[in-house]
């Protein structure tokens, strides 16, 4: 799908849709989650993914010409202009589901960030170095939830295998070859497939001592220029994100806030 | 003279271990609970709103407040804690109706002006409650009171500040902001409770310690500070009475509706039972996770200790 922005820009926005998208997801849960710290702990997290959607957004807006800011690109962008994994979309499902989608999708930002804080561009590689820090704590939470459900009582240790059962094939897909080679050759961005053996390697511990069975992992082996929400093709759940997160400044045009 | 009342007398500060009268305890757990039950109540009318945030700038502090105000109920709940009574049975008192939370979040929040007039009036009419208490009698609730009311005092900021860039922006901006002061700005006065002569527990408590303002001191301190910066921030207050009095130094304002205040606390505002109904759905939802978190932590230390 063509697209007005270009393929460096496109890898920073897939990282930055799949923080803001996953932060809209997490802040669903305040006032509702199943103890007070737990309140805490989520709507940290989500504050800490919306922090590190900004500084992506703004990276990424300064590559424009002329540039956009971060809101532009959060709500004026069309929908086809997004990259957030199609995983970060679907709707949270229970607390099980939801902590095995942050420890998967933070196990792999973790890897993600640790590498690109080291990546040959500069900006970026300082947004990546100070996220790979905060995800390592949402690893870390969600990991004691994933061990404390997976052998907890017989219906949390059920509602965990079929949350992890439920995320995985997204989660499979974030490893997807995605970005453009030339972005990867220049060091401006980090190849996906790398990034598969160190996450699930991290995983494997954590998912024995929480007595849950792997899913398989499946070999992607399409060509990833075409997938689904890296490529701009999102399911009905981002449309609803986007009308929710949207309807304020919709009502208001050319309202400033 | 006890311990207790020679403390007291002295300004000293009452610790979980001194001795105290049963209906010393009893009131502070009573008020230390309504305070606690009104930040996680009140996270929801603007945990709404958080999705809907129309800058992400402002996404990100809706969200740390909301963030702060379960964090305080937290603070709160420990300090009820040490007065001997547990979590969950203050959580039961909310659920069942056998204490209250503030009437203030009984009102329903209908568009993105609510929430930068929460901020601003309601922040600010809890700041004007909270700050005596940092020198109240007991001491576990005081020091809470001390961190709560510099974080509420950000949040105030942030409230006019929000509320400043609607009213100082398009038509419809502006007529957002307005409104929402109009619906907020009554139910703000009634969150310092009934009028002196009708506030049955009021002598008690400032023998005590515990109170240090009567309410209508409090109410009026509140008129005085909000006033100047409802001009500043452009916005009118539904008051056709209110005005200047030189010789008091203080504005007068019109009578407050204490019937729809006695409505509210009884259980009949616009959204007492929406709210009660969320934290209960809560509440039942989490369950299986605390249940789940309890047996693996039983589980372990079984493991540990053989």
């Amino acid at each position: 799908m063509s697209s007005r922005f270009d393929a460096r820009s496109r890898s920073v926005l897939g990282l930055a849709d799949d923080a803001l998208i996953a932060s809209h997801r997490l802040s669903e849960w305040v006032a509702r989650a199943p103890q007070l710290e737990e309140d805490i702990a989520l709507a940290n997290v989500a504050l800490d993914l919306l922090g590190q959607a900004r500084l992506l957004l703004a990276h990424a807006g300064q590559m424009q010409v002329p540039a956009l800011n971060e809101d532009q690109l959060a709500y004026e962008r069309p929908i086809e202009e997004f990259r957030n994994a199609v995983m970060l979309e679907r709707p949270n499902g229970d607390f099980a589901a939801t902590m095995a989608r942050m420890l998967l999708f933070s196990a792999y930002q973790y890897q993600l960030y640790s590498a690109l804080s080291g990546c040959a561009d500069p900006e970026l590689a300082a947004i990546a170095g100070k996220a790979v820090k905060e995800v390592e704590y949402h690893r870390d939470h969600a990991a004691g939830w994933v061990v404390r459900l997976g052998d907890g009582t017989e219906e949390s240790h059920q509602r965990m295998q079929s949350g992890l059962d439920a995320e995985w094939p997204g989660f499979t897909r974030l490893f997807v070859d995605w970005i453009r080679d030339d972005v990867i050759a220049a060091g401006q961005a980090i190849f996906p497939p790398w990034l598969r053996e160190p996450v699930v390697h991290w995983l494997e511990p954590v998912l024995e001592r929480a007595t849950l069975v792997r899913p398989e992992i499946t070999q992607v082996r399409e060509p990833g220029i075409r997938e689904p929400g890296r490529n701009g093709a999102h399911t009905d759940d981002l449309i609803d994100i986007l009308a929710q997160m949207r309807e304020v400044r919709a009502a208001h045009p050319g309202a400033s806030w | 003279m006890t311990s207790f009342e020679s403390a007291i007398a002295e300004g000293a500060r009452i610790e979980p271990r001194d001795a105290m009268p049963e209906d010393y305890r009893a009131t502070l757990i009573r008020q230390i609970a309504q305070h606690a039950h009104s930040e996680i109540i009140g996270m929801q009318p603007e945990g709404a709103w958080i999705t809907r945030a129309p800058s992400l700038r402002r996404k990100a502090i809706l969200l740390a407040k909301v963030q702060d105000e379960a964090g305080h109920g937290l603070y709160l709940y420990a300090a009820a804690e040490t007065l001997g009574v547990a979590r969950s049975e203050l959580y039961d008192a909310l659920l069942t109706g056998r204490q209250k939370y503030s009437s203030i979040f009984n009102y329903p929040t209908l568009t993105w002006a609510d929430v930068g007039t929460i901020g601003w009036l309601v922040d600010g009419a809890a700041i004007v409650n909270q700050v005596p208490l940092c020198r109240c009698s007991y001491g576990p609730y005081a020091r809470g009171m001390v961190r709560i009311c510099k974080e509420e005092s950000f949040h105030q900021r942030q409230g006019f500040e929000s509320l400043l860039a609607l009213s100082r922006g398009t038509p419809g901006q502006h007529a957002m902001a307005q409104d929402a002061v109009n619906r907020w700005w009554w139910p703000s006065l009634m969150m310092f409770g009934p009028p002196d002569a009708d506030s049955p527990h009021s002598a008690r408590s400032t023998a005590w310690g515990i109170k240090r303002f009567s309410n209508d001191t409090l109410r009026q301190r509140f008129v005085d500070m909000v006033v100047p910066q409802a001009e500043v921030l452009g916005l009118t207050l539904p008051d056709p009475d209110l005005r200047f009095d030189a010789e008091r130094g203080s504005w007068d304002f019109g009578p407050v509706d204490f019937t729809e205040l006695r409505e509210v606390v009884a259980g009949n505002g616009p959204c007492n039972a929406e709210r009660l109904a969320h934290r209960r759905a809560a509440e039942d939802d989490g369950a299986w996770v605390r249940e789940a978190a309890r047996v693996h932590a039983a589980k372990h230390a079984q493991r540990g200790a053989a």
